[in-house]
């Protein structure tokens, strides 16, 4: 499985990308800085899941998201926000803009996993 | 000028004592709370967020050289031995947490805030000045590895 992480902060894309190796998801790993490079990146490059942060300078993960969402080729790519704005309209606005899945800041591996098998079906 | 309301202290009082204990299994106790003015404490690095919305002003998470070491070790389960471009990254990031946790609380309370991308300033006994007008309230931590500060320097919105 092919998974892209997007944060500006090079420390949580490498915790991410640990935990990632440690519950099974660690294939191939792609990174991205901001949403923009991750734009860049995807298009020469097929991911199964993406993995990204809300604030981000350049472009943030709400942008992105929008972006990845008004094109009909990433319709069924699942989509996981990871980020410390924990507010209830936030995660609504995060949810309408047409991300699957939410987590908040920090988070244990196991919950990263759960979130990750219900985006891809493998959890009800 | 203005006092800081208890209300607009305690969640990053709370954030921080809850985002360390959870990222770095380093458990902190507080301190006595102390106007900026009448601070002297200087620290080596600190992470600062910017502030808008219904408060408006900033935070900044300052930490002396060894305990930012002890607790970014934890936090990203490496050694690190320096404060190098990962460790820099790594107190932005935990800044970004407490900022994160505390707007969670705000929110719950009815009070809209925005927080900025974190800046991170390093400097031998550096001191983190607040805008003239905004009252400044340092609230120290000491833990097992060291002492840690979190300024809280928040005024009305308009």
């Amino acid at each position: 499985m092919k998974v892209i992480t997007i944060d500006d902060s090079s420390t949580m894309r490498r915790i991410i990308k640990n935990t990632l190796k440690r519950i099974g998801y660690g294939d191939e790993i792609l990174e991205a800085g901001d949403g923009k490079e991750a734009l860049e990146v995807l298009e020469n490059n097929e991911v199964d899941l993406i993995i990204t942060d809300w604030n981000m300078p350049v472009m943030d993960g709400l942008t992105f998201v929008k972006t990845i969402r008004a094109n009909s080729k990433y319709d069924d790519t699942p989509i996981i926000m990871v980020t410390t704005e924990a507010a209830k309209e936030d995660i609504i606005t995060a949810l309408k803009a047409g991300v699957n899945n939410y987590i908040v800041k920090p988070f244990t591996p196991d919950v990263l996993k759960e979130k990750i098998e219900t985006v891809l079906g493998k959890k009800d | 000028m203005a006092k800081l309301s208890v209300e607009w202290i305690n969640p990053f009082i709370e954030a921080t004592e809850s985002i360390i204990s959870t990222v770095a299994m380093v458990k902190i106790k507080r301190g006595k709370l102390a106007l900026k003015e009448d601070s002297t404490v200087e620290y080596d690095i600190s992470g600062i967020i910017g502030i808008t919305g219904e408060a408006v002003g900033s935070i900044a998470l300052s930490f002396p050289k060894k305990t930012a070491l002890a607790i970014v070790t934890n936090f990203i389960g490496e050694d690190v031995v320096g404060i190098d471009n990962d460790t820099i990254d790594a107190i932005g990031e935990l800044t970004n947490m407490v900022a994160g946790s505390a707007k969670k609380t705000f929110s719950d309370q009815g009070i809209r805030i925005k927080i900025s991308i974190p800046n991170v300033v390093v400097g031998k006994n550096h001191t983190v000045a607040s805008p003239r007008g905004t009252p400044s309230i340092i609230i120290p931590f000491e833990s097992n590895v060291g002492e840690l500060a979190i300024q809280v320097s928040l005024k009305p919105g308009a």
